[in-house]
């Protein structure tokens, strides 16, 4: 079956006073319909560029991006970004920020009352039903980002791209939303690229994970598929994931590569 | 006189007022009112009209328990009003212009061409019993001639804000038209609105044009600087969100930078009113015609120095009316 996103030889060199500054080189990847892919690496190893240009935010220097076979051009719709800093307009409630990228993909072809019905499933898909008419600021650091979640999911993209996005939330409400985040993609089965940190988090939600080496010039490592049920036909329990041998298995081997392999990190991300 | 620095939005001059407001109870508890106070009054003109009891309590509750020695009255579930925090603010200002009054009496007391506070107020109170008279096209109530610098005003300061906000945007939005208009802007918004009314003058033939020409030029540069600082400051994080749902040039400027420009953008409003105000009065000294600066040649010319105090105190009592109106104005759009 053919993947539904490619990224073939891709490279990234950006333009510097003080020369060149070559962020990504050959980085190949395929992705699947319905996968869960995570991004983890250390800092400065070209995770985030990886990932605007899959948003389309940035446009490669060398190589290709296909989605659905057909070139990325710039960003779109069709691939729904969740950012680190949930970026809500703070002037319009949970429920106005969802509208104004559903009325950008739906406003043409749809009704004022269709498109608030859109808004709304998207929020009550986050659980946030209670909060819809609330604004960013009369909210916690957790609810926004969700809020951010629904926004993307309401477009009904052909992905999800996700910078790091529980980074800025504490250790329990990462955690709730990690869980939350397992049933959403139950319910839509939608593709998951994610840019990740956190080891654990990489290994409890994702399909296969895909292990940067160290900026700059940065490549694929190691791609490692996960051991388990794919995520949107079994969210994962982490309670019993600590006992489960793949899940141990694969992280050991992430660690390894990430502290052992790739140790010589403070040298290179200055 | 024409000075139009950035300000920071309402947030900012609010929380320092509330720090303003802590520090005075600190201070009020160990000293008796009076040490400093006259200095702070002047400081802040605003103040006696901006805490009166509602923002007092809002912000005691985390001072109070915390600076005064003395207790303030337990708080029963119903929150009843603290008066003592009531008094402790409505009596300095009070007592500040009680002082003025008093100095002024005193100066006056031996006569001169100063008038007297008695007279004054004797005065104003002849003048206000019938404001809105007309007995030719020179002598017309004060009324009247308070509302035709309003009007010159509006149309002037209006112009200004129509002119003026779109270029702030444009100027903020590209950094070329910035480069291009910044030292055209430098040069001449430091100019008084007197050089420019000969100009005016000069152009339009007539006074009342020339007068709201003089205000346009003034009152313009605080919307233009402050439309195109507050555009260039909007968070990289909202325009990401334009660039990801791919907006249209027109969205994003009318969905994502106008309502974060909004702040800055009446902050700039602001200013440029209480700049129309100042000039309009200077204006129409120069040109003649209707008008509350009119009004104050004329008395000036009649030697009615009372009649002078008082348009003093109306123009003084407009233009704070103008400034309560758009920060009440500013207060609908904050979102923070």
């Amino acid at each position: 079956m053919k993947p539904m996103l490619q990224i073939s030889d891709v490279g990234m060199t950006f333009p510097t006073k003080r020369g060149p500054f070559v962020a990504l080189r050959d980085v190949s990847l395929d992705v699947s319909r319905g996968e869960f892919v995570s991004l983890i690496g250390h800092s400065g190893c070209g995770k985030s560029t990886l990932l605007n240009l899959v948003a389309g935010l940035t446009v490669p220097t060398a190589g290709l991006l296909l989605l659905d076979g057909r070139e990325l051009r710039g960003p779109g719709p069709d691939r729904g970004v969740v950012f680190q800093n949930h970026s809500l307009l703070p002037w319009l409630s949970c429920t106005g920020n969802v509208l104004l990228a559903v009325e950008r993909v739906f406003g043409e072809r749809e009704s004022r009352a269709q498109l608030r019905d859109r808004a709304l499933a998207a929020l009550e898909l986050v659980g946030l039903t209670h909060a819809k008419d609330k604004l960013p600021g009369e909210i916690s650091g957790g609810m926004k980002q969700r809020v951010g979640i629904a926004r993307a999911l309401a477009m009904q993209p052909k992905m999800l791209l996700m910078d790091e996005p529980f980074g800025a939330l504490d250790a329990l409400t990462r955690a709730r939303l990690q869980d939350e985040l397992m049933k959403i993609v139950a319910a839509t089965g939608s593709t998951v690229m994610m840019v990740t940190h956190d080891v654990d988090e990489a290994v409890l939600l994702s399909d296969r994970i895909v292990m940067l080496t160290n900026g700059p010039a940065a490549t694929i490592g190691e791609v490692r598929a996960v051991p388990l049920p794919p995520l949107r036909e079994a969210p994962r329990n982490r309670l019993e994931m600590a006992h489960d041998a793949g899940y141990l298995a694969t992280r050991e081997r992430v660690l390894e590569f990430l502290y052992r392999k790739q140790a010589h990190v403070e040298a290179h991300t200055a | 006189m024409v000075s139009a620095v950035f300000h920071a939005p309402l947030e900012a001059t609010r929380q320092s007022a509330e720090e303003k407001q802590a520090l005075r109870q600190a201070q009020g508890e160990r000293s008796d009112a009076m040490r400093g106070e006259p200095d702070r009054d002047q400081r802040e003109p605003v103040s006696p009209a901006r805490d009166p009891g509602a923002d007092s309590v809002r912000a005691e509750p985390v001072e109070a328990p915390a600076t005064a020695p003395a207790p303030t009255p337990h708080r029963t579930r119903r929150n009843p009003i603290d008066w003592r925090e009531f008094w402790l603010h409505v009596l300095p200002p009070l007592a500040g212009v009680e002082l003025l009054i008093g100095v002024w009496a005193l100066s006056t007391q031996k006569g001169g061409a100063f008038p007297t506070p008695a007279a004054t107020f004797d005065a104003a109170w002849k003048l206000f019993a019938d404001p809105f008279y007309r007995n030719g096209p020179n002598d017309q109530g004060i009324g009247w001639n308070v509302l035709n610098s309003l009007e010159r005003v509006g149309l002037g300061f209006g112009l200004a804000a129509l002119v003026g906000i779109p270029l702030g945007f444009l100027i903020g939005r590209f950094a070329v038209l910035d480069r291009m208009a910044s030292p055209i802007v430098s040069l001449l918004k430091p100019v008084s609105p007197l050089a420019w009314l000969p100009i005016g003058l000069l152009v339009f033939k007539s006074a009342n044009p020339a007068a709201i020409w003089t205000i346009f030029i003034c009152s313009i540069w605080p919307m233009v600087i402050n439309t195109a600082v507050g555009v260039q400051r909007v968070p990289q994080d909202y325009l990401n969100v334009a660039r990801v749902l791919n907006l249209s040039e027109w969205r994003v400027a009318t969905r994502i930078l106008l309502p974060a420009v909004m702040p800055y953008l009446l902050t700039g409003v602001r200013l440029s009113v209480g700049t129309a105000w100042l000039v309009i009065v200077a204006a129409e000294m120069l040109t003649g015609g209707v008008g509350i600066g009119f009004w104050v040649w004329d008395e000036w010319n009649n030697l009615n120095v009372a009649h002078i105090i008082v348009a003093i105190f109306v123009i003084g009592f407009v233009g704070l009316l103008l400034e309560w109106a758009l920060m009440a104005l500013a207060r609908r759009f904050e979102y923070a």
